[in-house]
């Protein structure tokens, strides 16, 4: 259990830290996450007794981390650091071997206890097949790894780690981030600085979101991730979904394009409508669309982004007071993008348009549309003389 | 495990060093066959018996030797062999563990300028020492003849150490860069401070610069006396200490999550290795390369566990330096050691930088 008490922290004439208070009970796997130069190494580094904070306590299971010896910090917390000297020739088996450190007197050999919590940890993470190599000859990957390996032989019940999953492939990141999370339901403390929002989501129970040195929401994913939050501190736009298979967040960073004061309207549903919404939030432009059956892929695409969204139940006919909506959000358009073949109640949106334009391949009415590919569309819309005074984003 | 494997290669180098001492010692001016030293050797061993008188010494072999070649191997080939074997196993064992705590290869145990500093106390008694004691007079210059040189050079040495130490810490912390950039900066400044001594340096000019090179000319089993206790001490210290410079090579964070009192574990390294530099130099000058290359070649053959380097590589300095020392005095004029070491030292250092990537650990 970690808790932090209103830690300050000054690095020379710089605050790093200011006031974060937090607690991480047993078995709880907590994601720090925040932009570059947030805070979080430094909060970890504080949990592990590496920086003595200028205000405030920071105490493991109880204790005062500034009170206790570095052999007994060793045996409470282990820490996955961001990167790592590894470039000499010990054998990765001799590498894990010194987690054991902490629990070892200068002369003693390797007790029982000592050579199974070395073989247990390079089992479980999946280090076991290169034990004998030298850690010289391996790939950064494989040594975060190791490095991982080494911290599970210290048998603390507080793990930290800093960024483990950076230079990973997507099948480690997942076993690394589920092994946390294994260690996490037998009870450990378990803290990890991660800069994947969509992995954090996923494997964290609760998120604390870092900015400038400050918590600013901490709590379960889906309450922190927020994407008015994520733009206070990455000072970026993002779109938060839900990623369809995990059921979890999903936070997609927007191009930082300045809003124009273009508006688009999009007409049609499918990949093709989802890929075409997100193209043009990213060039900055407005977005509103529909009629947009419930339950379609640029529905959801479109719930997140666009600033308005006009949807019917799907397989019925389409109420009229949702065609006059839609109609009156593509009259006060730019342009009208019609994405795929028009179902008769987009055909009457698509009168209200002052402009139409059609993606190549699509049938469009009577001819009337100009037809561009997806790559032209941004160049196209913003050519577009703006004939309405934009409705600001909120 | 390890300890085995660290017994089995510090047993081979010890059977390699009594060879080479048993060699070295049949090898010079007088011929003595290998038997005589043998003989020697044995008559020299003393077995302690209780009886009702107390302590007795007892020599059980009594070979038939020769008095003068008794003379010469026990008073002037075995001192000196004996000694190099010392400031040899000194000077690798002090270079193998500023290579591990600078995790820098090119590391030597002169590196935070411990041999400049002994250099500085040695060239000052030489030049102004005679000076010194005939103006003390009376019985003072007795007693300094024998230990002032070593004296003045330990203890240029140390305060150096110490000095370039205390010039590198602040707030308790000794960063290694900075340690390692204020000890260039001193050993530059400790050169100007004995070159202008050189210069005033008269008759002690010849002397002055021999001693620089290091040589092991002047060898005496009391030196052998007074160096290989420090050596020795030093050694038990360091080997202790073998796992935490392990972990240090980590690099200092890592090595404190794993429970190392870094800043603790740098000054007992630091200072264990600079007196142990020290002790060697003292007693022998400033004997360059084997503190760099001993360590380097021990840890391409045995790996780079401290635990299993640290003995094999102090080892195998004593028989580097009893060997090239052997050379030295081989030839037709008794050539400085330093000279020889350097000479065969650099061209190897050389083979290695080509055929092996020596910029890690």
């Amino acid at each position: 259990m970690i808790r932090l008490d209103s830690v300050g922290i000054e690095l020379g004439e710089t605050t790093v830290l200011d006031g974060v208070s937090l607690s991480v009970e047993d078995g709880q796997f907590l994601a720090l996450v925040g932009p570059n130069g947030a805070g979080k190494t430094t909060l970890l580094r504080t949990c592990n007794g590496l920086l003595g904070p200028s205000r405030g306590t920071v105490t493991v299971d109880g204790r005062d981390v500034s009170e206790l010896s570095a052999r007994e910090i060793g045996r409470l917390v282990a820490t996955v650091p961001q990167e790592t000297s590894l470039a000499f020739d010990f054998e990765v088996s001799e590498v894990v071997a010194m987690g054991r450190t902490p629990h070892r007197s200068r002369f003693s050999t390797a007790s029982e206890a000592d050579r199974a919590a070395v073989e247990s940890a390079l089992d479980r993470t999946d280090t076991a097949q290169f034990a004998d190599r030298s850690v010289s000859a391996l790939s950064g990957g494989e040594r975060q790894r190791v490095v991982f390996a080494r911290a599970l032989a210290q048998e603390t019940p507080v793990l930290l780690l800093d960024e483990p999953t950076a230079s990973l492939d997507i099948n480690h990141q997942v076993r690394t981030l589920s092994l946390a999370r294994d260690l996490a339901a037998e009870g450990k403390t378990v803290v990890a600085a991660i800069h994947d929002l969509d992995l954090a989501a996923r494997f964290c129970d609760s998120v604390a979101l870092l900015s400038d040195g400050e918590i600013l929401a901490s709590g379960r994913p889906e309450e922190v991730l927020d994407a008015e939050r994520l733009e206070t501190a990455f000072g970026v736009r993002s779109a938060v979904g839900t990623n369809p298979i995990t059921g979890t967040p999903t936070v997609t960073p927007l191009s930082d394009a300045p809003p124009g004061d273009r508006h688009v309207h999009v007409l049609g549903g499918g990949q093709r409508a989802a890929r075409t919404i997100g193209r043009l939030v990213d060039a900055g432009i407005e977005v509103t669309a529909g009629v947009l059956p419930e339950g379609d892929a640029a529905a959801a695409t479109a719930r997140s982004v666009a600033s308005d969204l006009v949807t019917a139940p799907p397989f019925g006919p389409v109420p009229d007071d949702r065609i006059r909506a839609a109609s009156s959000l593509a009259e006060r358009a730019d342009a009208t993008v019609i994405t795929a073949p028009l179902t008769d109640a987009n055909a009457t949106v698509a009168t209200a348009s002052a402009r139409l334009l059609a993606l190549d391949g699509v049938e469009t009415p009577n001819g009337r549309a100009d037809v561009v590919t997806e790559a032209e569309l941004t160049a196209a819309a913003e050519a577009t003389s703006p004939t309405h005074s934009p409705t600001k984003r909120s | 495990m390890v300890l085995r494997r660290a017994l089995a290669w510090s047993a081979g180098l010890a059977l390699l060093f009594v060879t080479v001492v048993l060699v070295s010692a049949t090898l010079g001016y007088a011929d003595i066959t290998p038997l005589s030293v043998a003989y020697v050797v044995l008559n020299a061993v003393a077995v302690p018996t209780v009886d009702t008188s107390g302590v007795t010494w007892v020599h059980p072999f009594e070979f038939v030797v020769p008095a003068t070649t008794t003379t010469i191997v026990r008073e002037i080939r075995l001192p000196r062999i004996v000694l190099g074997g010392i400031v040899g196993f000194a000077l690798a064992l002090a270079g193998t563990v500023m290579q591990g705590f600078f995790r820098n290869p090119m590391a030597d145990p002169s590196i935070i300028g411990v041999s400049t500093g002994a250099a500085v106390g040695a060239v000052a008694y030489i030049v102004f020492g005679a000076a010194l004691t005939s103006a003390v007079g009376g019985i003072l210059p007795q007693i300094v003849a024998g230990w002032g040189l070593p004296a003045f050079a330990f203890v240029g040495a140390v305060v150096t150490a110490f000095g370039v130490y205390l010039i590198a810490s602040e707030g308790g912390r000794t960063p290694v860069a900075t340690l390692l950039l204020a000890g260039v900066a001193i050993q530059t400044f400790l050169g100007a401070v004995i070159s202008y001594m050189l210069l005033h340096a008269g008759d002690g000019l010849e002397g002055a610069v021999h001693w620089l090179m290091g040589h092991l000319q002047y060898s005496s089993w009391w030196r052998v006396r007074v160096a290989l206790p420090v050596v020795a001490v030093f050694f038990v210290l360091l080997l202790a200490y073998a796992r935490d410079l392990n972990v240090l090579l980590l690099g200092e964070d890592d090595a404190r999550t794993l429970g190392i009192e870094v800043e603790r574990t740098k000054r007992v390294l630091l200072a264990a290795s600079s007196i142990v530099t020290a002790a060697a130099v003292a007693v022998s000058g400033v004997i360059g390369f084997v503190g760099l290359i001993v360590p380097h070649a021990m840890r391409l053959v045995v790996g780079p566990d401290h635990r299993i380097l640290l003995p094999t590589s102090a080892l195998a300095g004593a028989v580097f330096l009893v060997a090239t020392d052997t050379v030295a005095r081989m030839g037709p004029a008794e050539m400085p050691v330093g000279i020889i070491t350097a000479a065969l030292g650099a061209p190897f250092f050389l083979y290695l930088l080509t055929k092996r990537e020596v910029h890690a650990l």
